[in-house]
């Protein structure tokens, strides 16, 4: 099943640690330091939350691509297993980036939804696709090629985020061309600088959260494996 | 976009950043619970193990005990 | 290759041809979509943006159908392990997969477009059918490639019907923003307006990079 010698749970206590500190620093920031912004007021402090959150969980999604790739190039079992943690881990924190997006967007602009807000749109379609992933997974019995059939989704859904985002974009920008402008340009220093430290944040956070899952998958695995072996050492010396 | 004042506005901010609060507590509860599993399974493998202790010191028993007894 | 593509290719063809299987019930439940479209919409004739959108979703309701039934021949009298078997490439049956599915997307619009001009369409339908042509069909192809990669994703499990709709769904949004955006230009009421260059662009372009993808992807779904 894993390799024996993996050890998934190193360094998990420091990356932990880290990702506490760096995300209390920045919600701290965000909150005592930070000026608010002249356009929107009080109310932008959901960008620190909101758009950090949603570029780690869409790296999330093209690196469980990328372990899917891993995973059919080399048969291991381990690339699965990771693929499907970044996956799964992504898709929770999306639910959190879709639901920061919508309070975001009823606070600024009086509706819980805007269809011409194209990262949000191409959000939630990548959302739609990858909620596909576990039903089209466990609907396979055969470990082996549930772990192909897991990759090959994996990859053709990562190939397909950039993808769908180009093609919301353009289809938002000649319908409604006064959203092109980015959310991120021209912004003062002390807000881009809490927002690289969120984003670092939110990072560690994200990488805490997929070796602490790996780690409690790979215990499991092994525990299993484990017992299976005691239950036929038992088995054969009772019969010997 | 009119800029919210801040009473109104707090409100949002507030309930965006318990979303994401939310979203990694349920995540925490998610993994206790297979924590639980794990436990149980150890468990489970303890009394396993103590049964192959007795049958194996019962055995060796039975190899010492056995000619004596005769 | 290009022998045994056209070899499994003849035998898609031959089995609907002989069972009529796929086709008619495409065809039949994209004239159903027309018709609930008329009731949902409350509307005797439709143009512009909202013609278009109702018949990009009528193809693709059509074409769900089709993507489920693609694999199902080979799945169900045991011929998938017999293809398998054979010493046929990958590439081989991934083209005539996607071939067969674009052949009957093709006959299934030659019935459907002229009833959703008849039906719905409240402009004449005529003077946008050379734009429409070309929309339609590079839009077939990618249909036919993210079908075919899709109908092997989900053949091999439990719940086939309902993996191909969520997953073929959200990954071909690209192609029914391209696609409608241009057919939407075709149907203005003042007659056709010139196509812009980007959303056949965009659907050329998706379709190669998915094309490519399940080129790369194919021997991993059939290799048992």
């Amino acid at each position: 099943m894993t390799d024996k010698t993996q050890v998934h749970g190193r360094g998990l206590r420091r990356l932990a640690f880290a990702a506490t500190i760096t995300l209390i620093g920045a919600f701290a920031m965000v909150f005592f330091w930070t000026p608010n912004e002249a356009d929107q007021g009080f109310i932008q402090k959901i960008f620190y939350l909101h758009v950090p959150l949603a570029i780690v969980t869409l790296c999330g999604f093209v690196a469980g691509g990328i372990f899917g790739f891993m995973q059919l190039r080399t048969g291991k079992r381990v690339w699965d297993l990771r693929s499907y943690v970044a996956i799964h881990l992504s898709l929770m924190l999306a639910v959190a980036v879709l639901i920061t997006g919508a309070i975001w967007a009823k606070a600024s602009w009086g509706h819980w939804w805007v269809w011409d807000e194209p990262v949000l749109v191409s959000f939630l379609v990548v959302f739609l696709l990858y909620a596909c992933y576990q039903p089209l997974r466990f609907a396979i019995e055969d470990p082996e090629r549930q772990a192909r059939y897991a990759a090959v989704f994996a990859v053709v859904a990562g190939a397909f985020v950039p993808i769908n985002f180009a093609a919301v974009r353009l289809a938002q920008a000649y319908t409604h061309p006064r959203t092109l402008g980015t959310t991120t340009g021209g912004m003062p220093g002390s807000m881009m600088l809490t927002f690289l430290i969120s984003m670092l944040g939110m990072t560690l956070l994200f990488m805490t959260l997929w070796k602490f899952e790996l780690t409690s998958k790979s215990a499991r695995m092994r525990l299993s494996s484990i017992r299976r072996r005691i239950a036929r050492e038992t088995t054969t010396e009772q019969a010997a | 976009m009119p800029a919210l004042p801040l009473d109104s506005a707090g409100k949002y901010v507030a309930a965006a950043y318990l979303v994401f609060l939310g979203v990694i507590l349920i995540y925490v509860a998610i993994m206790a619970a297979r924590l639980g599993r794990v436990e149980r399974e150890i468990t489970e493998l303890d009394k396993l193990l103590e049964i192959r202790d007795e049958a194996n010191a019962t055995a060796r028993k039975s190899t010492v005990d056995g000619p004596n007894s005769e | 290759m290009i022998g045994q593509t056209i070899t499994l290719l003849r035998k898609d063809l031959l089995l609907e041809f002989r069972d009529r299987e796929s086709v008619p019930a495409m065809a039949l439940l994209a004239a159903a979509t027309l018709v609930v479209f008329h009731f949902a919409l409350g509307q005797r004739s439709i143009s512009g943006e909202l013609a278009s959108g109702a018949l990009w979703v009528t193809l693709l309701f059509a074409s769900m159908l089709g993507i489920s039934r693609l694999f199902v021949a080979e799945q169900e009298d045991g011929g998938f392990d017999a293809v398998l078997l054979a010493p046929v490439e990958r590439t081989a049956i991934l083209l005539a997969k996607a071939t067969a599915l674009l052949i009957f997307l093709v006959i299934v619009e030659l019935i459907a477009v002229p009833m959703f001009g008849v039906l719905l369409l409240g402009v004449p339908l005529g003077p946008a059918i050379p734009g429409l042509i070309g929309v339609l069909l590079l839009a077939d192809i990618c249909i036919a490639i993210v079908g075919a990669l899709v109908s092997a994703l989900a053949i091999q499990t439990r719940i086939r019907e309902l993996l191909v709709p969520i997953l073929a769904l959200p990954l071909l949004l690209p192609v029914v923003i391209a696609g409608s955006r241009a057919s939407g230009q075709l149907f203005q009421p003042g007659g056709p307006a010139a196509v812009a260059g980007r959303w056949p662009l965009m659907l050329a372009l998706y379709g190669v990079v998915f094309g490519l993808l399940s080129f790369a992807l194919y021997d991993y779904l059939l290799d048992d």
